[in-house]
């Protein structure tokens, strides 16, 4: 006998764990046990190693290069240069830009440790022993390190395949070493505000060059099936079916002949997204050599070559009135792009979604201008856990409009809200072009104001620094701020392509006869947890519980096309799909429900994990049931089965925000800071898994500390890369990473089926400026305006030594 | 380049090669005995993904040559739970805390924490952040790394960890 009473609907809703639960993540088992398969973990039959011998120059002309020592080593089955992939025309590959990119030095090379000859051996040792075998003659040529003189009229030119084109992949290009000028806004409008602006501020803020550096670096295994033509990659990439196509397109092989898997991937934040001489030169080596090659950068190799990050220069100019009301801003930004232009954005947007620069403030007007430049350095321009470009602004305005409330005397919180979009001007058309969806800006900023105590912290800082004036004590205190928002989830047919492909997203369900079933999904996880989050928007959209859906990303032959994960699109596009192929499911199980229990489907009613008979509770049918009778008992004429897949092309992007505050403590004689205090409010909207959402901001802000507080991928003046090893670039270790204090806010976006917007890349958007701000703070009532980044502490102790504070 | 024959027990069990000089520890746990558990982050043992235990210390196997670890007894993130599969506790707490994302600095990281704690059992947060300041993650700003080793403690000293993944 079982009196146990029925589960009610709460008890049943939450054996689903489905969205809202801190669900504990099913990718940990293997992870914790040493189980996950990586790319490197992968050894194939007869596989080879590749290895790149590299430029030492940043500029130079090849006079010469002589593999025969290198091919003379035993083990050695082949040495592949620049000639040797002409034969099969992939000296250059196209980059995602619009621009051409060398794949192994063509007649000369253009930055610091470019790929100039790949050799191939039997082990990882020999391949390396005769990759410093090859030699190369040179002839140096002058070198363009700052891109401030890229453009001068005396500049060397560095792209001669290029020279004569006047005409870019996006329009006229001005100088021989210009890629693009690319413009947003009213730009009359824009200088008749500043020419009746009351108080206006000018400022060159300047985001260094620096690079993702997740801990797995870019590796491939690459097998070339002669008998079938087929063409099997293993990668680490963010994108695989983009990789597929790329591949397709520029190889001339057959699609359907083209495997792409992504594998477990060990971090990527942007730095997994491109196509690079690796991949390339493997697959080549695979077809010359009839056998499986891998390709695993060293850190040297990814920090100097793969893909960085940021180089933005950026002149922002604020006008307001007196009292405090923003009336206009103008950006330049000048953009490094290195020797090639390997910026991964949407095809149509050359630099990204910079145009959200007018951040959370309401500018009746606006004007950006963007002009890209040729240099002497590594190809990229990634978005480092950023949306396209979106970190770079972000750090602009919000350092500008600290600057501007130091000029008008005003509490920076309290200049921000008086600048605000407010909620009920939501939908809201930027002055850029953009349309935020939803917001409230107002109640995130006092949230924060009131966990930190600001107000009583302002205070303190007061009479920390008539301490200092009186000569009490050597310590500042600084408050950040910063009042972020995110443009994710790229992105909607009408604004975001790549290589022509809409960036829509996909995911294809199967429920199995037993209730239970598998996701296939466009997209990759790179450690976001998508195996853990995805079974629960379908365990609260279909009832089935999370634990019961297994869900697969990275097989190009298995996974329904998408464009894969970075820039925060995942949830809003994947996610999106995901709720729109369960939906489909449960139309189709509300109707074998309803021929199953006799009614009309409009009698049914949907309950956590069942359909009943309105007014009849009692009388129902669970998913579980209704899953074994779509495959033996549907309604006359209804095929069998029960999957769906669904291609969402999103309405519009999505607009996370967030509000940040900083306490930091400075030694003015040493430079060194402590944080005191970071707080973290986010608001995504809908919140899926609030445990991996806190996990993406704890690692977003600790990227984000990374970036103001150290990192910068520097060259000197003859375009030798300084610090490219974990020696030099800032990763901080436990010590050094501050406490995180997380909060958050709800304002669903209103055009996402599940309401939900995107996290993984806020932290970071908001956290760089936050620091900075924090760290400029300090010395602002010195008057100091501005301090760049990054904030390390030599830096900050020049910058006290400028204001005579040692003396 | 002549081979030199090294012999070591792994995870309990004797395992022997000939194998060049040079070859490092990383390279022969992960290519000779398929234990990939290990990982290469850096190449110049700045990052610990590759961190073993080594005779009672945590070492960088991407910094020893496997001809050094001759006679050693050496501990991988594959001899961690026991012969009946039951994980363990630092296992466990990664899971139950959140200590990880991506992964690929976990098995060191535990590897470490495994060494950490039975140096010091009852290890503060300061103690915690600082043993483990040789092996970088970048996905999880450490704090639930933090909250794994402890809950972990506290499991091995019979107790109950009570906080939960932030």
């Amino acid at each position: 006998m079982n009196d146990a009473p029925a589960p009610t609907s709460l008890e049943r809703a939450e054996k689903l764990q489905g969205m809202g639960c801190k669900r504990k993540r099913v990718e940990d088992v293997r992870f914790t046990q040493g189980k996950g398969n990586y790319v490197d973990d992968i050894k194939l039959p007869g596989m080879l190693h590749g290895d790149f011998h590299r430029s030492s120059h940043g500029h130079a002309r090849i006079v010469k290069i002589d593999t025969s020592k290198a091919k003379a080593l035993p083990g050695v089955l082949a040495v592949l240069t620049a000639e040797d992939l002409k034969g099969v025309n992939l000296a250059w590959m196209p980059t995602l830009a619009g621009d051409v990119q060398m794949v192994l030095a063509d007649g000369k090379v253009l930055f610091q440790n470019q790929e100039i000859a790949f050799v191939v051996a039997t082990d990882r040792y020999i391949a390396a022993d005769a990759a410093d075998l090859v030699e190369v003659e040179y002839e140096a040529l002058p070198v363009v390190v700052d891109p401030f003189k890229a453009m001068a009229p005396d500049a060397p030119t560095l792209r001669e395949d290029i020279k004569d084109k006047t005409e870019g992949a996006h329009g006229t290009r001005k100088h021989p070493n210009h890629i693009f000028n690319w413009q947003v806004g009213d730009r009359e409008l824009t200088d008749a505000a500043f020419a009746k602006a009351e108080v206006t501020t000018k400022d060159l803020l300047t985001y260094q060059r620096v690079h993702p550096c997740p801990l797995e670096t870019c590796q491939c295994v690459v097998s070339f099936n002669k008998i079938l033509g087929e063409l099997t990659i293993y990668g680490t990439f963010q994108a695989p079916h983009v990789i597929r196509t790329v591949v397709a397109l520029i190889a001339g092989l057959p699609e359907q002949k083209i495997h792409v898997i992504s594998p477990d991937i060990g971090g990527g934040f942007g730095n997994k997204v491109g196509a690079y001489p690796g991949y390339i030169c493997s697959a080549v080596a695979s077809i010359v050599t009839g056998l499986p090659v891998k390709w695993v950068e060293d850190r040297i190799e990814n920090l100097s070559t793969t893909s960085f990050a940021r180089d933005y220069h950026m002149t922002t100019e604020i006008a307001a009135t007196r009292e405090g009301r923003v009336t206009g801003l103008r950006v330049h930004i000048l953009a490094d792009h290195g020797a090639f232009d390997a910026c991964a954005d949407p095809s149509k947007w050359p630099a990204g979604f910079s145009n959200i620069v007018t951040g959370s403030y309401d500018f009746p007007v606006a004007h950006l201008s963007v002009d890209g430049v040729y240099t002497n350095k590594a190809p990229g321009g990634v978005a480092y856990r950023c949306s396209f470009r979106v970190t770079e602004v972000a750090y602009a305005i919000e350092r500008a409009m600290d600057i501007m409330a130091q000029k008008l005397g005003l509490d920076p919180v309290d200049f921000r809200i008086r600048n605000f979009i407010r909620r009920e001007q939501f939908p809201y058309q930027s002055a850029l072009g953009w349309e935020y969806d939803s917001g409230d800006y107002l109640t995130a900023m006092q949230k924060a104001v009131e966990a930190t105590s600001y107000r009583a912290l302002r205070e303190e800082q007061k009479a920390r620094e008539e301490a200092f004036r009186r000569g009490e004590t050597r310590e500042l205190m600084g408050i950040g701020v910063s009042f972020f928002t995110e443009i994710v989830g790229a992105g909607p047919s009408k604004n975001c392509d790549i290589l022509g492909i809409a960036m829509f997203d996909s995911c294809e369900i199967r429920i199995h006869p037993t209730g239970k079933g598998i996701a296939r999904m466009g997209t990759k996880s790179q450690g976001q947890g998508h195996e853990t989050t995805w079974a629960q928007i379908i365990a609260t959209e279909i009832g089935i519980p999370a634990d019961d859906i297994i869900v697969e990303e990275g097989n190009t032959d298995t996974a329904p096309y998408g464009l894969g994960t970075y820039g925060s699109r995942s949830t809003p596009v994947a996610g999106a799909a995901i709720a729109m192929a369960s939906r489909k499911i449960k139309a189709k199980a509300q109707m074998i429900a309803a021929f199953m229990l006799e009614v009309h489907e409009d009698d049914l009613e949907w309950d956590v994990d069942r359909f009943r008979v309105k007014g009849n509770p009692e009388s129902f049918k669970t998913m579980s049931q209704i899953a074994w009778a779509a495959y033996n008992k549907v309604p006359p004429g209804m095929e069998p089965g029960l999957e769906a897949v669904s291609y969402y092309d999103p309405p519009n992007m999505t607009y996370p925000f967030g509000a940040y505050i900083c306490v930091m403590d400075i030694d003015v004689d040493t430079g060194v800071h402590k944080v005191r205090r970071f707080y973290a409010l986010d608001d995504c909207g809908t919140r899926i898994n609030p445990m991996v959402i806190e996990g993406q901001v704890h690692g977003g802000c600790t990227e984000g500390y990374a970036i103001a507080m150290g990192q910068e991928i520097a060259y000197d003046e003859s375009g030798n890369v300084k610090g490219a090893s974990l020696m030099d670039f800032f990763l901080p270790t436990a010590v050094e990473t501050p406490h995180w204090e997380t909060d958050y806010t709800v304002t669903p976006s209103p055009h996402h089926p599940i309401g939900a917007k995107g996290v993984g890349e806020s932290p970071n958007v908001g956290s760089v400026p936050c620091f900075a701000n924090a760290v400029n703070d300090a010395f602002k009532f010195l008057g100091s305006t501005h301090i760049p980044m990054p904030h390390d502490a030599y830096r900050t102790w020049l910058a006290a030594e400028k204001l005579g504070l040692h003396a | 380049m002549p081979k030199i024959n090294v012999a070591m027990t792994v995870n309990g069990k004797a395992v022997s090669a000939e194998v060049e000089p040079r070859l490092l520890l990383i390279h022969f746990l992960r290519e000779n005995l398929s234990l990939t558990g290990p990982h290469i982050g850096c190449d110049t043992t700045h990052c610990g993904a590759c961190t073993v235990d080594v005779d009672g210390r945590s070492v960088k196997s991407c910094t020893m040559f496997a001809v050094q670890a001759q006679g050693a007894e050496v501990l991988t993130i594959e001899g961690m739970a026991s012969a009946d599969g039951k994980l363990h506790p630092l296992q466990e707490g990664f899971r139950e805390m959140h200590g990880l994302q991506c992964g690929y600095c976990t098995p060191g990281m535990i590897m470490r924490a495994h060494r950490l704690l039975k140096e010091n059992p009852n290890p503060t947060e300061a103690e915690i952040r600082l043993g483990v300041s040789g092996n970088l993650c970048r996905c999880t700003g450490y704090q639930n790394i933090v909250k794994a080793i402890q809950y972990a403690a506290a499991k091995l000293n019979g107790q109950e960890f009570k906080e939960a993944a932030e």
